[in-house]
């Protein structure tokens, strides 16, 4: 099997049940909220939540920088901590976690393969009672790097131009419009479909059945099948950005795209606009693309 | 602790597929409603059997599928 372009961003949960305690490691479980983790969590992690911790709550954005370098003071990390994510549903927001600490420029994060599902399926030790992180001292996030996100009129340029890959990562009821948010969830977006031109690769392609990433092959065949290579421009996108996070990491770390960015305004923000085109239906194949 | 018989199991809950994640931690049984497309958790319940859990996780996933609509494509 190859090796996925940048391996040292992900560790397994023999490597985590070995160095989850170790003095410059910091493991993190990430969820839209903390009720997984209050049920049973890899001892030693703490937890972060997606709803309140990893998002600005007043204006819709990612946490603003001051309280990013709060967030990382408070759960005890320093610049040089390996920090080390994982999450329910294959990691999802793990995955949102790791792209906003990117985009602040912490050097040393990795995913946990498989996320909290393949921990639980291996029967390995949890712990319920609570972590708290002894709070570090001051952290100095980098500048914001936005090389790595795309707002609004990216997306209606590379809409208009071309030669960008638009991935819809959500699935394909969403995609059609049949459904207007994953089934069970509100619905907040105005109009279903998807961004026209975009090419639908539900997220969970990229991982096998207990959670895991798939191999590289298995990696290159899905998306090179939508026309995506190393040096394809591809904005990712879902709902609300963090579906769509899960693709961009693949995208950037499994397979070594080099321009790739999330999307997070994602269909809540296009399916909102007033005026913004918006194609129903199955997606094209990538020859008529 | 160690989580013990953990099991998934796909259901259709009125033409929804949902997931069903059960595992016994302790003396307590936890499950989980997923809906399969695209994994996003619906429910949670922990309990003292595993009857009693994954009843009130699916009576809860239930409820909440219910709400979703599908609009002619």
């Amino acid at each position: 099997m190859g090796t996925y372009a940048h391996p040292e961003v992900l560790v397994s949960t023999d490597w985590v049940a070995a160095h989850a305690k170790d003095p410059n490691v910091r493991v993190v479980e990430v969820d839209v909220d903390t009720k997984a983790y209050d049920e049973g969590h890899v001892p030693g992690a703490i937890a972060w939540a997606w709803n309140t911790q990893l998002c600005d709550t007043v204006v819709r954005d990612i946490l603003p920088k001051a309280q990013f370098e709060a967030l990382m003071a408070h759960s005890g990390i320093g610049r040089d901590t390996a920090v080390i994510l994982y999450g329910d549903n294959n990691n999802w927001f793990a995955a949102w976690a790791f792209w906003q600490m990117k985009i602040y420029g912490h050097k040393d994060v990795r995913i946990m393969d498989g996320g909290r599902k393949k921990w639980l399926a291996e029967g390995r030790e949890l712990d319920t009672k609570p972590v708290s992180a002894a709070a570090g001292s001051a952290y100095q996030a980098s500048a914001p790097d936005y090389s790595i996100r795309a707002l609004l009129p990216q997306v209606q340029q590379a809409h208009k131009s071309g030669g960008t890959v638009l991935i819809d990562v959500r699935s394909p009821q969403e995609f059609t419009g049949e459904i207007l948010a994953p089934p069970g969830l509100p619905e907040t977006c105005q109009r279903g479909g998807h961004i026209p031109g975009a090419h639908s690769v539900p997220w969970g392609k990229a991982c096998n059945d207990d959670g895991s990433f798939k191999s590289l092959e298995d990696l290159q065949k899905l998306y090179g099948a939508e026309g995506v290579n190393q040096s394809t421009p591809v904005i990712a996108y879902c709902r609300i950005g963090e579906r769509s996070s899960h693709t961009w990491f693949v995208l950037k770390y499994l397979l070594g795209v080099k321009n790739v960015v999330n999307y997070d305004g994602s269909w809540t923000e296009w399916g909102n606009l007033v005026g913004a085109p918006v194609e129903k239906g199955a997606a094209r194949s990538a020859v008529q693309a | 602790m160690k989580p013990q018989n953990y099991t998934e199991r796909k259901l259709d809950i009125d033409g929804w597929q949902v997931n069903l994640t059960t595992f016994q931690l302790g003396d307590k049984w936890h499950a989980k409603a997923d809906n399969v497309s695209p994994g996003a958790s619906l429910a949670r319940v922990v309990a003292d059997s595993r009857e009693d859990a994954e009843t009130r996780v699916l009576a809860r996933a239930k409820e909440l599928l219910s709400r979703t609509r599908r609009n002619a494509v």
